[in-house]
């Protein structure tokens, strides 16, 4: 039995609130309805991920009482406390801090990657900040434009570590931390590596939070309008499926929007040749891994198989557990199967000469970009894929092109590589790539039609989850995680024998896809990734194909090109290979 | 500099085995206890390489950034290798009020070093550190374990030759 909370009360402004104990008293405030300025405060508890170390006191209040000043996001409410959030004392004190956080900031908003998506700029604005009144020295460090995926402006740096908190404790991948201390205090790699000489899995997730421009993705937009307007080239692009269903809070639809027809005309619009479908090679994944996955049961091969699709996941395991290499699929991922099918099979088609090709991809992560770059993906001399822009760079250029977003018509992709079924759709979020893989395993497996394609107790947003499904006479056993924290609890207990699964599926962000670095920004509100989420259960139910094997271009795709799952074709140009990564 | 941080081979294996049997001897949370390991590599390297960090991380299993971010939050510890005569000037408040800038600008001037660096004939490193509680003495400035109070911009050279008189240990 549950014990009821103890329940304490206080007032805020005059106003009686009751609140658990334990609460904050920035808790308190928002069940009174007052709105209190925060900055490094992160709760994002749905998906198990707080900041709160309360360093940069943006969000002070006053505590009558005692006659002293406390941050709200870490100060717990005690019975009888007292709180004025809006005394003079309080917004002077909010005031002081912001101002002097914004005297050691570059004054560089007009031309920042984050200009109008900036939380401190935000609260410079609603804290009616006209001046600074601080004049003092200022950081100066170089930027990092190194890595594959990730650019640090650590001038921009607030010290808030909110990237600590995801890269060190939720991800537990442990790049950043803070060094030295004081004034000098900076939050930076291990011996300050270039980010790409560390074992960063450029999963973005330390972006997806940074409020200022300190963390931003490589902008690969502009080699994109190079390749675009160089009339040699054939450009073809693919959409992720976890962009149709976030692109739209960037021109200011309601989070869960699907505007998969507008993506496509804005595609063509800005001047790509073909817009095909990541989903189409989702179907191509599922097929594959389903047929690696029968195959590894049937001649006593390493179980559990891993799902690959997910790159930063992928650079987590050949840096954190090299031990582990023969557990992930050999599959390429999705995207990577597309560029790979674009410059082989569509290229045989079409007679366009692969070299010709540019690949781009629009997805909704940064690590997407890294992965496009591996070595691994090259053929011939040509990558799978040539450019990777996030959903968020994406959106830019169609600004950029004055396009009207609200205003594009609905269109479809192209033919060839363009359709895809229900079950690639739920590929963009935590548990639906192992759904996926499960509705076809099971029908190839027992020959016999699945009924009911919905695995419910697949799907969620609980780190960890496990499920049993009955596939003719054997049981499968699935293991699920997202953030790579649980990834590694996952794989620590697979090692240790603790637990034993048949097939994991894991992807590195929270909530799958969908909360991808390279989404719009949530801001911490973890709604917008729950209605990310119902979007695509919904397009997946409203599919009259459901199962990847029913996707008639994959099937011609095998019956003219690659013969049949897992032969040496299929390995030429679908599979791939791990190898060891130091850990920095 | 990535291939330099990764290279274990530069370490003194003697000394690594030390460190490895000092690890395997510690009860209970091993990485709670990050600080005593790192006084120990200390102790027995003389300082603190990177490369030497990366290796503490992994016989613990932690991040390299972690063990950076603790090596360069206190000024105990020393990335790079330190003089015979480690001088340490308190910029503290009352040390600072009392001119411990100037006292520190002399000091590396006379010495021809930069801060935390070792000076050119090894014998000194000069280091700039918060208050060491002796503000009744201010401006105060150690060397190794000797504490030197009240001290006056015209009395450093006095005080280092007094060192530079020595001979090098090695
Ligand atoms: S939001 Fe409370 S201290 Fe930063
Ligand atoms: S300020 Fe130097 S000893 Fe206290």
């Amino acid at each position: 039995m549950k014990l009821i909370d103890k329940m304490i009360q206080c007032k805020i402004n005059g106003i009686t609130v009751n609140v658990e104990a334990g609460s904050t008293v920035l808790d308190a405030a928002e069940k009174a309805g007052i709105h209190v300025p925060t900055l490094c405060h992160l709760d994002l508890h749905d998906v198990g991920i707080v900041n709160q170390n309360a360093n940069c006191r943006v969000c002070m209040v006053e505590d009558e009482k005692r006659g002293t000043l406390v941050p709200s996001c870490a100060e717990k409410v005690t019975d009888g406390m007292r709180i004025q959030t809006d005394s003079l004392k309080a917004v002077m004190a909010r005031r002081t801090s912001l101002e002097l956080l914004l005297s050691n900031h570059p004054q560089d908003c007009l031309t920042c990657v984050k200009n109008l998506d900036c939380e401190l700029q935000s609260l410079a604005y609603e804290m009616n900040i006209k001046e600074i009144h601080y004049h003092g020295e200022k950081m100066s460090h170089p930027k990092d434009l190194t890595s594959r995926g990730i650019t640090k402006d650590t001038n921009k740096c607030i010290m808030c570590r909110r990237c600590v908190t995801m890269c060190d404790e939720v991800q537990t991948v442990g790049v950043l931390s803070p060094l030295k201390r004081g004034f000098d205090v900076v939050v930076a790699t291990a011996f300050h590596l270039d980010l790409g000489q560390t074992s960063c899995t450029y999963c973005g997730q330390c972006v997806s939070v940074c409020p200022t421009g300190a963390l931003a993705e490589m902008n690969d937009a502009p080699k994109v309008w190079r390749a675009l307007n160089d009339k040699q080239n054939h450009v073809v692009v693919q959409v992720a499926p976890a962009v149709r269903v976030a692109v739209g809070e960037m021109f200011g639809y309601a989070p869960g929007e699907i505007s998969t027809g507008k993506v496509v005309s804005g595609l063509r619009r800005l001047g790509f040749d073909k817009v095909f479908d990541t989903n189409f090679a989702a179907d191509l994944t599922i097929i594959e891994e389903a047929n690696e996955l029968i195959n590894r049961i049937e001649t006593g091969g390493t179980l559990p198989m891993l799902t690959s699709c997910c790159p930063a996941w992928v650079q987590f395991i050949e840096a954190q557990f090299p031990e582990l290499l023969s557990v992930p699929s050999s599959c390429k991922s999705p995207q990577q199967m597309m560029g790979a099918v674009t410059k082989s099979y569509y290229a045989d088609k079409t007679g366009i000469d692969p070299k010709d090709i540019v690949m781009v991809s629009i997805m909704p992560c940064v690590a997407k970009k890294a992965e496009a770059a591996r070595e691994e993906f090259n053929r011939q001399g040509l990558q799978d894929v040539d450019f990777v822009l996030t959903t968020r760079e994406f959106s830019r250029m169609l600004k950029e092109a004055a396009i009207d977003f609200k205003k594009l018509p609905e269109e479809s992709f192209d033919e060839l590589l363009g359709e895809s079924t229900g079950a690639a759709t739920i590929f963009g979020t935590t548990g639906g790539v192992i759904e996926a893989a499960t509705r076809t395993a099971y029908e190839m497996v027992t020959g016999k039609e699945l009924k009911d394609v919905n695995f419910k107790q697949m799907r969620g947003l609980e780190g960890i989850r496990e499920a049993q499904v009955e596939v003719g006479d054997v049981t499968l056993r699935i293991g699920i995680a997202h953030e790579l924290g649980n990834a590694r609890k996952l794989l620590e207990s697979i090692r240790d024998g603790k637990n034993h699964f048949d097939a994991i599926e894991i992807m590195a962000c929270p909530g799958g896809c969908i909360g991808g670095g390279g989404q719009p920004y949530h801001h911490g509100n973890t709604d917008i990734l729950k209605k990310r989420q119902q979007a695509l259960y919904k397009l997946d139910g409203a599919m009259k194909k459901r199962k990847s094997h029913e996707n008639d271009m994959v099937m011609k795709l095998y019956e003219d090109y690659l013969e049949k799952p897992g032969s040496p074709k299929a390995h030429e140009l679908l599979h791939t290979t791990y190898s060891t990564k130091a850990r920095i | 500099m990535r291939e330099k941080i990764l290279d274990r081979s530069t370490l003194d294996t003697a000394l690594l085995a030390r460190l490895d049997a000092y690890i395997d001897s510690l009860k209970g949370d091993k990485q709670e206890q990050l600080i005593h390991v790192l006084h120990k590599a200390q102790e027995l390297f003389g300082h603190l390489p990177h490369n030497l960090q990366l290796y503490v991380a992994h016989a613990l299993g932690l991040s390299g950034a972690r063990v950076n971010g603790v090596v360069t939050f206190y000024s105990f510890f020393n990335e790079e290798p330190v003089g015979k005569y480690v001088t340490s000037v308190c910029m503290g408040t009352a040390c600072f009020v009392k001119g411990a800038d100037k006292v520190l600008e002399r000091t590396l001037n006379l010495l021809g070093t930069k801060k935390g660096e070792m000076s050119p004939d090894g014998l000194f490193t000069v280091k700039d550190i918060r208050c060491i509680g002796a503000c009744g003495l201010a401006p105060v400035v150690t060397i190794n374990e000797k504490v030197y109070g009240k001290v006056k911009v015209g009395q450093i050279d006095d005080i280092l030759s007094r060192y530079r008189g020595e001979k090098r240990a090695d």
